[in-house]
């Protein structure tokens, strides 16, 4: 069960090899998480870090889980369910593909919206109903600022964001109510492997700092929340920006 | 999405999926609400309540998540409010568990009798002050609310009503079981006479937390009742200053000096409350800051008198200032609130001092702490107090880290053979349960045995491993 911060017992994470919820992970370990699975398509990096996070003192377990194979889902989650209450479930796969290259391939580029879009409409409804069952639990959505307004630069991947975003945000409103709690994430520039080479947005950001947000959005219950915080007002003048405009931000 | 998991909500009229939370308003789970009118309609409630079991709730004062069940059934027992006999000359009282304390004084008050220990507030039922073996200010004298419980009725998880009295396994299992060994349905309390409805109240101030430790050892046992508001933002010098309140029900002659024609002369026995509008549902979190939470302390100490004596109080002010502002949970807005309870043995004052002094010095925003001397302890199992000091506070739930703060309270307490109070816990880490209930392990087995299916659950239990 979630105690009065909203902190978790039990985290079941959806892309077990995701630095931002291996940062979140390591924070809530260092709390009140006692109990962790870590879903993912089995590698050493996912047996490394379950590693790490048994070496914190939680009592860690891996679940063969892969976003591009819905027919799966099921029988993933439901073996982590069927061993207990899971008082956080972190969906965190993604991935951010090759704008460029993704232009001329077009079946690169769907393979990016099936792992971020469509592998999360299966994964998050799979578990939004096993949450329902027990009568708690947070969701908790990585999406992305990405997702706010697509760009130019990597708009297959901002879109399948704005999919998942939009998305995890009507499933939240489906939940309001039953006890289930859904958060849905925005960072922006994360420094992390995944844009390792990539040259730095404003206001970038830390898988640590995603971390603290999230445990910060825990504790209020947001239903949004942006890392970092700043984000939310500048996202909202970007928003309502005139299209002429916005094609030529340097962005 | 909520047709597919409330099959029964269809079948049962009274039955409604819905978010509850305690007092505190956190930690909010789902639950399939059931409102048993009668004693069978609790017994189908329990046979019926699913993989992931049932609990009984009464006003849902407990501040944390005792009588919260995620997922399974959560059993109102407030339909259940009939109070049966009262026998007048010898002074008990045959009720309903879902009977609330107002309602009993309502009930007994006129006829020179009062409940026999009631906490701050009169909003709970007579199931939930067995279940969480609730003090009162009196409880240096008089104990806990189940040494006054002569016998009860318990609706155990084979559908079995059990009449279980003082002295057995299964009454030390309930009285402080936090509804696990079953379904409170009737209670036999003894009460306490009563001359008028008036208290007789002496007040005085105390200077720091020594001064005060000092003034209750040496003259608790002159009163029925006494505690200390405690000023938790006072620094320095002036650290754990405190304003007493003691004082005991007032005899007949004491209403003399009163006028000849005052209502209270006329109607001794009438039971008289006030209640303000509630603060609305939406108020926004952070108005009580440690700037209004200070102003406020400041202020109480300020108007309470350095010395009074006898003064005559109505019994809702006496015991129940907060119960004049419903729904006063809400002025910590939507983020909620946490209440921190521990006890500590006598001879550990070092501890407390301690606490005080680490709580002061942290600025905790706490406006209604009180500081009280416990007497002997109840048999309950799980059963709260233990002679020593007990403290309890509130804190807004969203002041950054105040879980570890907690955590590190909650270590010092543990360390000096203390224990927090479950029945307003949301947060304790569960490893550090078993030092502080060395009974633990009896409850566990006998819930085991009597309830191997594990029928009976809350969210509670489900956090601590109960």
């Amino acid at each position: 069960m979630k105690d009065a911060f909203g902190l978790p017992q039990s985290l079941l994470v959806l892309g077990g090899t995701s630095e931002i919820a291996l940062a979140t992970a390591r924070r809530l370990v260092a709390r009140r998480t006692r109990t962790v699975w870590l879903a993912g398509r089995p590698s050493p990096a996912l047996d490394a870090a379950a590693g790490q996070l048994r070496d914190l003192g939680a009592e860690v377990r891996t679940v063969a889980f892969d976003a591009l194979d819905p027919e799966g889902h099921e029988a993933a989650l439901g073996k982590v369910f069927a061993e207990g209450d899971i008082d956080l479930v972190l969906l965190a796969f993604g991935i951010l593909g090759d704008q460029a290259h993704d232009e001329r391939e077009p079946l690169n580029a769907v393979r990016v919206a099936q792992t971020n879009y469509t592998g999360a409409v299966s994964a998050g409804l799979v578990a939004a109903r096993s949450l329902q069952a027990q009568g708690h639990g947070s969701l908790v959505v990585l999406s992305s600022v990405a997702g706010e307004r697509a760009r130019r630069a990597n708009f297959i991947y901002g879109s399948s964001k704005a999919g998942l975003d939009a998305f995890a945000q009507g499933l939240g409103d489906a939940l309001h109510g039953t006890g289930v709690h859904v958060m849905v994430v925005r960072p922006g520039f994360v420094r992390s492997r995944m844009t390792e080479g990539m040259e730095e947005a404003p206001l970038a950001t830390t898988p640590e700092a995603v971390a603290t947000a999230i445990e910060l959005g825990l504790r209020r219950r947001s239903e949004t929340v942006w890392v970092p915080g700043a984000l939310r007002v500048v996202m909202a003048a970007v928003r309502h920006l005139p299209r002429t405009v916005f094609r030529r931000l340097p962005v | 999405m909520s047709a597919d998991t409330a099959p029964d909500a269809a079948r049962d009229p009274d039955a409604d999926w819905d978010t509850v939370t305690g007092w505190g308003r956190t930690a909010p789970t789902g639950a399939l609400v059931v409102r048993p009118r009668t004693y069978e309609e609790a017994a189908v409630a329990v046979r019926d309540c699913g993989v992931r079991g049932g609990i009984a709730r009464g006003l849902g004062r407990a501040y944390g998540d005792a009588a919260q069940n995620a997922g399974g059934a959560v059993l109102d027992m407030t339909a259940l409010d009939r109070v049966h006999a009262v026998d007048v000359a010898g002074g008990t009282v045959l009720c309903d568990a879902g009977v609330s304390l107002h309602r009993l004084m309502e009930v007994l008050l006129p006829l020179g009798w009062f409940v026999p220990v009631t906490p701050g507030t009169r909003y709970v039922t007579v199931g939930g002050a067995i279940g969480a073996d609730i003090h009162g200010k009196n409880h240096h004298v008089s104990g806990s609310f189940s040494r006054h419980v002569l016998s009860l009725e318990l609706l155990t998880a084979d559908g079995r009503v059990r009449t279980v009295a003082p002295g057995t396994p299964l009454f030390d299992a309930t009285a402080g079981g936090m509804g696990l060994t079953g379904v409170i349905l009737t209670a036999t309390l003894r009460l306490q006479p009563v001359g008028t409805a008036l208290m007789s109240v002496d007040t005085e101030r105390a200077a720091d937390l020594d001064d005060l430790m000092a003034r209750l050892t040496a003259t608790d046992h002159r009163y029925r009742y006494s505690v200390a508001w405690i000023d938790l933002l006072a620094r320095g010098r002036a650290t754990g200053r405190a304003v007493l309140t003691r004082g005991d029900h007032a005899p007949l002659e004491a209403l003399d000096a009163l006028p000849a024609r005052s209502r209270a002369r006329r109607e001794p026995l009438a039971f008289r409350t006030s209640r303000l509008p509630a603060p609305p549902d939406f108020l926004p979190g952070g108005l009580l800051s440690r700037t209004t939470v200070g102003l406020f302390n400041e202020l109480w100490y300020r108007k309470a008198p350095r010395e009074s004596r006898g003064r005559l109080q109505r019994i809702s002010t006496f015991f129940h200032p907060l119960d004049g502002v419903p729904h006063w949970n809400r002025v910590y807005g939507r983020g909620g609130f946490v209440q921190y309870q521990f006890v500590v043995g006598h001879g550990r004052e070092e501890a407390l001092r301690s606490i005080v002094r680490r709580i002061s010095e942290r600025r905790c925003p706490s406006f209604l702490a009180v500081l009280k001397r416990f007497g002997e302890a109840d048999p309950g199992w799980l059963s709260f107090p233990v002679p020593g000091w007990t403290l309890a506070l509130d804190i807004p739930a969203g002041l950054p880290g105040l879980g570890a703060f907690l955590d590190e309270l909650d270590e010092e307490v543990a360390d000096a053979g203390g224990r927090v109070y479950l029945a307003k816990d949301s947060r304790l880490r569960p490893d550090l349960l078993a030092a502080m209930y060395p009974r633990l392990d009896d409850f566990r087995a006998l819930r085991a045995e009597l309830d191997p299916r594990g029928v009976f659950v809350s969210d509670l239990a489900r956090r601590l491993a109960l």
